[in-house]
């Protein structure tokens, strides 16, 4: 492999790692600024040493495993989020060039990898062997694998546009327009089965700590919790670049800025909107969950891959 | 669809409000006179322990975080001769101020109390003392009670009579 | 009968009274000075209810509840406007005077008083004007008075002066300056004077022992107990606080000791927390101090396996101890640890109970019995409660005669009493000393034991019984004899009463043969048999050798291991004999909780836990087998002495002993072993019983300060004991409603916080328990066949020259071992060192009174100060029996005597 590609490897890697780890950070300063509180003002300036805090904190804790915990599992569950997030930015574009496996699936190669995202879930809960741990990992997993269906149906819309599944090309093709004016719908739909997907508020139903103590990682404790936790940041991450690569035109935009740039600040929006809606949603039921998805946003993201399909057809004849 | 995303907005504005948080260490909270915080045991207003050793704080408190043995001193009063409050396991609900017949157990606006070890906070009855009559000055429990102390005997107390004279017959 | 309250109909039992009946219901209705035991006297105006004429009748009319007989179809209100308004306003009246002591009354939380006034819904005193006090008296060391708290309900000098006969509680003044109290400041004279502490509804008598490390009710770890301080069992709750052990409660037993105890039970439990507590194993002389449990049990299972050991049983230790040191020594080395006076008396009452035809009464029989014979026991000194008894007894009769003419029931107390007025049952006693019942006696006799006897004998020989006759009695005694035969034949239920207390047995034969008789003539007599000490039946029922046989085996060095259980030998024998045990014993392992002369001298000490820290049987003087519960944990290695015989029989591997752990394995070993105790078994739920799935909490629901108690010595909370033994927990969880009858720890029910709670747990008002009351008769009369007399009347009692006779006099303060660990008991008890003599004895003697005599027994001399007594016969002399430093021990003895230089 050529030199500048571990170059990218390396600079993806460090800048992922660093941004979910500023994520902890950031969304508490933000909580707190949309709460009229400070948040993380001590450590550092801002507060951001925050992280190294926590960090370091994560690492002090007693790294427990319950006696009563399949003990492989419980291990290698935490690992397993963590890798399959940081897989799929593999297909990811950052800007013109700058990506680290320019795919010709990159959408598919997405929706498998967030898809292994489950089994982190479902394995990190079943080997808790914890009632509670159990019910968090089971509703993840139904949750996850509901929305994972319409995901991808309705980013088909874009695919249908574009012609290709290869993420490069997407953007590409964007030039003209991006793809939230005619996949308004699309985005709608895959904005929410993002946030299903990366089960945060108000979607965190595997968690819910008012009835399920903390979820799927109720045993977890010290960095395997920590990666948990970084796996959700990164999550985040992703979903937001994902709906920027897909709709709101990738690296392009004015060439006063290098097209790094744009995908970042665009990105950096999409989590903010993440963090907003934290601060301002409260949490469906289960039940209303998973019918919202499977009565809904199904039969919408059908609507529109049709639609989109139809006019396509119209438009290309 | 749309109220959520006004809810969006409106939490969003919140970004310019004005910020609730005291700066804790530097800036002091005003913390209002009837604050629960700080557990004291306080004195009569002739510096007389106030406590009695009733226990009806220690059965008030839902975390049975109080302990005492009642005692009685040679002058008639009582007081107790321990008295022990677990402060790790107390939750500041202040039931045993308002239990206290005699207002001498008060809860106090400090709070500064955290200690690096649990065993600390362990408070004994040297700890729980203080020379103020607190919130309630004035306040004199044995001037109100019937029994006797030395230095007021029986029908001294406020409202009494003198004691009856058994062997008269006069009405 | 049926009656109507508020509209309902309820059946209720003809003769009691409205708030009998209406409390009969579990309704609540509050009252002051009615008690169960004492009746009605309509003084505090409280239990008013409206009575009306009939359906239509809608105005009514106030009664006082307690005052109104129950008819048939009577409609009554509790809950009618006016009737509560009525309430309220006497609560308010009794009120205006009371008090703002609440917070350093130490009646608080278990107060009557505060129960009634927010029953009634009184929140307010209304009252603007001045409270009138009163000067407080010095009662002495056992009650704590506090005159300003009165309401005048009466129930203390109608309790002391009418039930138990104390002469010196009185009501003073006049109109509203009534006081109650001694005239002048004083030790109260009554042995049941701690009573008042219950029956005061207030707390202007309270506890002052309990007052000395006061805990409130609630705060108090209970169990149910049983009183070791005499033969009768009476049935108390213990309660715990911080370890050491704060109060004796009564704890109501329909069938023993109903609602009262004597001061020796309520005021005997302060060796518990004696300084002189064995808390620590020690092997002597190699450690002086403490040494590791595990290691001990090991050495003493050594010393078991290899040579000869016996095992010296003890009165005062359960059923279940004395089983399992029998066993772990084997049937022919055990010895029963008791005097052999003492051992004669028990084994004597014994066959008479289990061979004769006369039934035992329990306490509560004995009340109601209409003539009473008591032969050689001054029982308010031996069976304080019997005494109490007795005195119910004697006014039952003339109680009959006087409600047969006024037609009242017997709960109208001051009617009856004004009817009955100093009128007695026919009593009859003999006693070489005056005894304080002797004032209710129709004919008292003294003399000497053996002379008594005879007087005795021939009341059974008036009765008919086939015995040789009574010769050399003077007409006088003879025309006793028939009238006293007579009245017994008189009576429906008579009453005899023998025992130790004048250590002669021919006065238990005599009270036998006088019961016999009577049942040989168709009458249904009651034999009561008073013994020394709690178990003193339990363990004669066991069996085992006599103590000096035990000396004997040591001396011909058959044994050369001693295990002695709960036991000061010291007080079984005298000092010369005991001695003899260590000299020729290598090792004397003592089982015990208090550090005496005997464990001065043992080898190994092993640390019991007293009657409140160890589970245990014991049967009282009636053959009734009743169970005492642990109340706490205790600290250090004190455990039950049957356990430390567990331990040591299973490093011992003793087979008969083997896989025995706990209380519910023992007690089924001995159901097993011995058909005579099999109804063991059914004496009290077994430990895995439990109610929805849970204990019986000893602590009450309001128990306080958990989290904080042992936060000084560790701020992270341990985890709380757990009984093995028994269903109760030794926490606040657990069922909270009712429990078996003889697993109540404590009583209590919503509102009501005081004793009086006890209403609740009765069938019926002063009657059992639900489930009946707990304890099981192990003996019943043998009715098959006629009775085997006591044929041989015994001789007169003839003065030996040079020598006195010494008989033992009982005292209640000081007789009795533990209870002498209490302060205020020791206070009050006799002097140890006087020998009672005759006045002209003295004089024939050449002796000054108060001069020191020698009296000389066999290899036993000491010294003692001769003291006048004139009730002494010629030639007998007299000692306190069971002081602590008394040199005579074994008792009756003849001695010889000379004055000393």
């Amino acid at each position: 492999m050529e030199a500048h590609y571990w170059w990218i490897i390396g600079g993806v890697l460090f800048v992922l790692l660093n941004t979910a780890a500023g994520l902890i950070w950031l969304e508490r300063r933000m909580l707190a600024l949309w709460q009229d509180r400070y948040g993380p003002n001590r450590a550092g300036p801002f507060g951001i040493l925050i992280v190294l805090a926590d960090t370091l904190k994560l690492f002090f804790k007693e790294d427990w495993i319950p006696p009563f915990a399949d003990k492989v599992v419980f291990v290698f569950a935490p690992a397993v989020v963590v890798a399959s997030v940081l897989m799929a930015f593999a297909v990811v574009p950052f800007g013109p060039g700058i990506v680290v496996a320019d795919m010709n699936i990159g959408i598919l190669f997405f929706l498998a990898m967030s898809s292994l995202g489950v089994y982190s879930i479902v394995l990190g809960g079943w080997a808790s062997n914890n009632k509670y741990a159990l019910l968090g990992a089971m509703r993840g997993a139904s949750q996850m694998i509901s929305y994972e269906v319409f995901m991808g149906l309705a980013l088909m819309g874009t695919v249908i546009l574009s012609g290709t599944f290869n993420l490069g090309e997407i953007v590409e093709a964007q030039k003209g327009m991006w793809y939230i004016f005619p996949q308004l719908l699309g985005f709608v739909i895959f904005f929410i089965a993002g946030i299903a997907e990366t089960h945060r508020l108000p979607f965190d139903i595997p968690e819910a700590e008012s009835e399920l103590v903390a979820g799927f990682h109720s045993e977890y404790s010290g960095m395997k919790f920590g990666m948990f936790f970084i796996g959700e940041y990164l999550g985040i991450t992703l979903i937001s670049s994902m709906i920027v690569t897909l709709y709101f035109g990738g690296w392009l935009g004015p060439a006063f800025l290098p097209g790094v740039i744009w995908f970042v600040i665009k990105t950096f929006v999409f989590i903010m909107v993440f963090i907003l809606l934290r601060a301002s949603m409260p949490r469906p039921r289960y039940d209303q969950l998973m019918e919202y998805g499977w009565k809904v946003l199904f039969p919408l993201s059908l609507l529109n891959l049709l639609g989109t399909a139809a006019i396509k057809l119209i438009i290309d004849k | 669809m749309f109220s959520l995303l006004r809810s969006m907005w409106l939490v969003f504005l919140h970004m310019f409000h004005k910020r609730e948080t005291y700066q804790y260490p530097e800036e002091k909270a005003p913390l209002p006179a009837r604050w629960r915080g700080r557990i004291a045991l306080t004195r009569d207003p002739d510096g007389g322990e106030r406590c009695v050793g009733c226990y009806l704080c220690a059965a008030a408190c839902p975390v049975d975080c109080i302990s005492l043995q009642a005692a009685e001193a040679p002058d008639g009063r009582r007081y107790p001769g321990f008295f022990r409050i677990n402060f790790s396991r107390c939750i500041f609900c202040g039931f045993c101020e308002e239990a206290c017949p005699t207002y001498a157990i008060q809860l106090l606006p400090d709070f500064e109390m955290a200690e690096y070890d649990r065993q600390n906070l362990v408070y004994e009855k040297e700890d729980l003392l203080i020379n103020s009559q607190g919130k309630y000055p004035g306040y004199n429990y044995y001037r109100v009670a019937g029994m006797a102390i030395s230095g007021k005997e029986k029908g001294e107390a406020q409202r009494e009579e003198p004691p009856v004279n058994v062997r008269s017959l006069l009405p | 009968m049926t009656i109507y309250i508020d509209n309902k109909p309820y059946e209720v039992k003809p003769g009691s009274n409205l708030l009998e009946a209406v409390l009969q219901q579990g309704m609540n209705l509050p009252y002051f000075c009615w008690h169960p035991a004492l009746g009605s006297v309509g003084a505090c105006r409280q239990c008013a209810v409206k009575v009306f004429k009939d359906e239509d009748d809608k105005t009514g009319r106030l009664v006082m509840g307690c005052m109104e007989p129950v008819k048939d179809n009577l409609r009554l209100s509790v809950e009618d406007p006016g009737a509560k308004a009525f309430r309220e306003q006497v609560i308010g009246w009794l009120m205006t005077n009371h008090p703002h002591d609440c917070a350093v009354c130490d009646e608080g939380g278990s107060c009557h008083l505060q129960d009634m006034t927010v029953m009634t819904g009184h929140t307010c005193r209304h009252y603007r004007f001045s409270k009138r006090t009163y000067e407080n008296q010095d009662l002495g060391p056992f009650l704590n008075h506090e005159m300003n708290r009165c309401i005048q309900c009466y129930r203390c000098v109608r309790f002391y002066k009418d039930y138990a006969g104390g002469k010196d509680l009185n009501v003073f003044a006049a109109h509203n300056h009534v006081y109650f109290g001694r005239c002048e400041n004083g030790t109260l004279e009554s042995e049941f004077s701690g009573n008042l502490a219950e029956v005061c509804p207030t707390g202007v008598f309270t506890d002052k022992t309990l007052k000395s490390h006061y805990t409130r009710k609630w705060d108090m770890t209970w169990a149910p107990s049983v009183c070791q301080g005499c033969s009768l069992g009476c049935n108390t709750s213990a309660g715990e606080r911080y370890g050491s052990l704060r109060q004796i409660a009564n704890r109501y037993n329909g069938e023993v000791n109903g609602y009262f105890l004597c001061d020796r039970g309520r005021y005997g439990y302060e060796f518990v927390n004696s300084d002189q507590r064995i808390l620590q194993p020690a092997i002597r002389p190699h450690s002086n101090g403490t040494v590791n449990k595990a290691h001990i049990v090991d050495q003493v299972a050594q010393r078991v396996k290899n040579g000869r050991t016996i095992g010296i049983g003890s009165p005062r230790a359960s059923l279940e101890s004395n089983f399992a040191l029998k066993l772990l020594v084997g049937e022919d080395n055990f010895f029963l640890g008791v005097s052999g006076s003492d051992q004669d008396h028990a084994s004597l009452a014994l066959k008479i109970l289990r061979e004769g035809p006369a039934r035992t009464p329990s306490l509560q029989e004995a009340g109601e019995a209409d003539a009473v014979l008591i032969l050689g026991e001054d029982l308010t000194n031996t069976a304080p409660m019997l005494a109490l008894a007795v005195r119910q007894a004697v006014r039952r009769k003339p109680e009959a005669d006087a409600m047969g003419q006024i037609h009242l029931s017997d709960w109208q107390d001051a009617a009856v009493r004004e009817a009955v007025q100093d009128k007695h049952g026919p009593l009859f006693i003999f006693h070489t000393v005056p005894t304080k019942l002797d004032e209710l006696a129709e004919d008292v006799r003294r003399g000497a034991p053996e002379h008594l006897a005879r007087l005795g004998f021939a009341v059974a020989k008036a009765l008919g019984a086939d015995i040789d006759p009574v010769t050399h009695l003077s007409a006088e005694e003879n025309a006793l004899a028939e009238k006293i035969a007579a009245s017994l034949m008189a009576a429906e239920r008579p009453l005899i009463i023998g025992g130790y207390g004048s250590g002669c047995d021919h006065m238990m034969k005599a009270a036998a043969n006088v019961a016999w008789a009577l049942q040989q003539k168709g009458h249904n007599p009651m034999l009561s048999l008073t013994l020394p000490e709690v178990n003193s039946l339990g363990l004669e029922m066991l069996g085992g050798h006599r103590l000096d046989t035990a000396i004997d085996v040591l001396r011909q060095g058959e044994a050369d291991t001693v295990i002695v259980l709960e036991n000061d030998l010291y007080r079984r024998a005298d000092a010369h004999l005991i001695d003899e045990i260590f000299l020729h014993a290598q090792d004397v392992i003592l089982i015990d909780h208090l550090y005496n002369r005997t464990a001065e001298k043992a080898t190994v000490l092993l640390p019991a836990g007293t009657f409140a820290e160890a589970d245990g049987t014991v049967v009282n003087n009636e053959g009734r087998a009743q169970r005492f519960y642990q109340v706490f944990v205790p600290k250090g290695d004190v455990q039950e002495s049957w356990r430390w015989c567990l331990q040591i029989a299973e490093k011992a591997q003793v087979r008969s002993l083997n896989g025995m752990h706990n209380l519910d394995d023992i007690d089924w070993a001995i159901t097993t072993a011995m058909p005579s105790l099999a109804q063991l078994q059914h004496l009290a739920p077994h430990a895995d019983f439990r109610i929805n799935g849970q204990r019986i909490p000893r602590e009450p629901h309001r128990y306080s300060g958990r989290t904080a108690m042992l936060a000084n010595e560790n701020v992270s909370e341990l985890k709380p004991a757990e009984d093995v033994d028994t269903p109760l927990s030794f926490t606040m969880e657990g069922y909270r409603g009712e429990p078996p009858s003889p697993l109540i720890p404590f009583f209590w029910s919503p509102g009501w916080n005081s004793v009086q709670s006890v209403n609740k747990y009765q069938q019926e008002i002063g009657g059992h328990l639900h489930g009946g009351d707990p304890g099981i008769r192990l003996l019943e009369p043998h009715l098959n066949g006629g009775p085997k007399y006591f044929h041989e009347v015994p001789d007169t009692f003839v003065p030996v020259p040079g020598h006195v006779h010494i008989m033992p006099l009982y005292h209640i303060f000081g007789s009795e071992e533990l209870s002498m660990y209490t302060h205020g008991i020791a206070k009050n008890a006799a002097d140890y060192c006087c020998l009672y003599l005759n006045p002209d004895d003295i004089a024939r003697w050449n002796i000054t009174p108060g001069d020191w005599v020698t009296v000389e027994m066999d290899h036993h001399t000491c010294r003692l100060v001769a003291t006048p007594n004139h009730w002494m016969p010629h030639g007998l002399a007299g000692v306190t029996a069971g002081m602590p430093h008394s040199p005579v021990v074994d008792l009756p003895v003849l001695a010889k005597m000379r004055v000393s230089d």
